[in-house]
């Protein structure tokens, strides 16, 4: 198949898998059992975004660099109460302004 | 409720906040299309395969994949392969948006292409149905318009409008999560979720493909929800929100 086959192929493929949740019959979707764990699935899908954002390498290495101490410095505003572009800013900058300083990757 | 007023378009405190935590994650992801543009033309794509890639895949982990394997002299189907895996996790996320914001008619397969990291993060971060449903259609336009657009400039510039993360962009994607996380854990429950969901991720990070570390963070949510079956359910959003609008809220009428 071509390069473009492929690339076509492949997006139908991302498609179908975003669909397919949407295809689930309303009456699963009411099922206590389901309710309780989509209470629950946002808490885990945050998190571990969270983790992969944070310290995610290419090829699934973990690397330790500027984005931790952007963090800390966002967890240190949460706990202050800051709003959420403030938050959010604080990490920028502060990951921006140690590589910028070249003291973290 | 009846009053007539209230049924008016309003623009309430909440709904201002909601929008703004969109369009900051929206734009601070949107960006990384240059990222994106620059590196599938230097894998060997074509402009239109790039464009393509970002309009009809449009989910940021597997384009990368996509074009990594490519790049790497990688065959059609190791690309394609690389790239579904890592989409699979959007799987979850259309099970879980689905449930909550119920799209009917021809919202539904839009709602599909709209479903990603970043929609389902902001969307599910919040604690009314209106505000999930806002949430997930401002942020998931705002990072489609914003990723195709950038994803042009990147394939026409290359690099030389720099990588976004000398701006900190991919700390501020971390953050931003964390700040949709942070009023959900108030309670028991989702905090051992979080931590168990953190390890989880972490621990299979470098043995598994990515995406899938996601996925299996997942099943944490899954066992605990099994552990505490014999419990009451609580509503989805958890109890005292700390977030930014939140003190708005008790002003509404």
């Amino acid at each position: 198949m071509s390069a473009w086959g492929w690339v076509l192929l492949a997006c139908a493929a991302a498609y179908l898998l975003k669909l397919l949740g949407y295809l689930v019959p309303d009456h699963l979707l009411d099922h206590p059992a389901v309710v309780r764990v989509s209470g629950l699935l946002p808490v885990a899908l945050l998190a571990a975004l969270v983790a992969v954002q944070t310290v995610g390498g290419p090829g699934g290495a973990i690397v330790v660099d500027a984005r931790v101490a952007g963090l800390a410095v966002a967890v240190v505003a949460l706990v202050l109460r800051a709003p959420f572009l403030v938050v959010i800013t604080l990490a920028a900058v502060t990951a921006a302004a140690l590589r910028a300083l070249g003291w973290a990757a | 409720m009846s009053n007539p007023v209230d049924s008016a378009p309003r623009v309430s405190p909440m709904r201002a906040a909601v929008r703004k935590q969109s369009l900051a994650v929206g734009v601070a992801t949107g960006l990384y299309g240059i990222s994106f543009g620059a590196l599938s033309v230097a894998a060997g794509l074509s402009l239109w395969q790039t464009v393509a890639l970002s309009a009809l895949m449009f989910t940021g982990g597997s384009q990368f994949a996509y074009v990594g394997v490519v790049g790497a002299g990688g065959s059609g189907p190791a690309a394609f392969a690389a790239a579904t895996m890592l989409g699979a996790r959007n799987g979850v996320y259309g099970l879980q948006l689905a449930s909550m914001l119920r799209p009917r008619g021809w919202r539904r397969p839009i709602a599909a292409h709209l479903t990603l990291d970043e929609s389902t993060a902001v969307s599910v971060a919040q604690q009314e149905p209106d505000h999930q449903r806002l949430g997930f259609w401002v942020t998931g336009t705002a990072v489609f318009c914003c990723w195709n657009l950038m994803t042009i400039a990147g394939a026409v510039l290359g690099d030389r409008l720099g990588d976004p993360s000398r701006y900190g962009l991919d700390a501020m994607a971390a953050a931003a999560f964390l700040a949709l996380l942070w009023p959900r854990l108030t309670r028991r429950e989702p905090q051992a979720v979080a931590v168990g969901s953190v390890v989880v991720a972490i621990i299979f990070l470098p043995t598994v493909p990515a995406g899938v570390p996601v996925l299996l963070a997942a099943l944490v949510a899954l066992a605990v929800a099994a552990l505490n079956r014999h419990r009451p359910a609580e509503p989805i959003g958890g109890a005292t929100p700390v977030d930014p609008g939140a003190d708005l809220e008790e002003q509404r009428p």
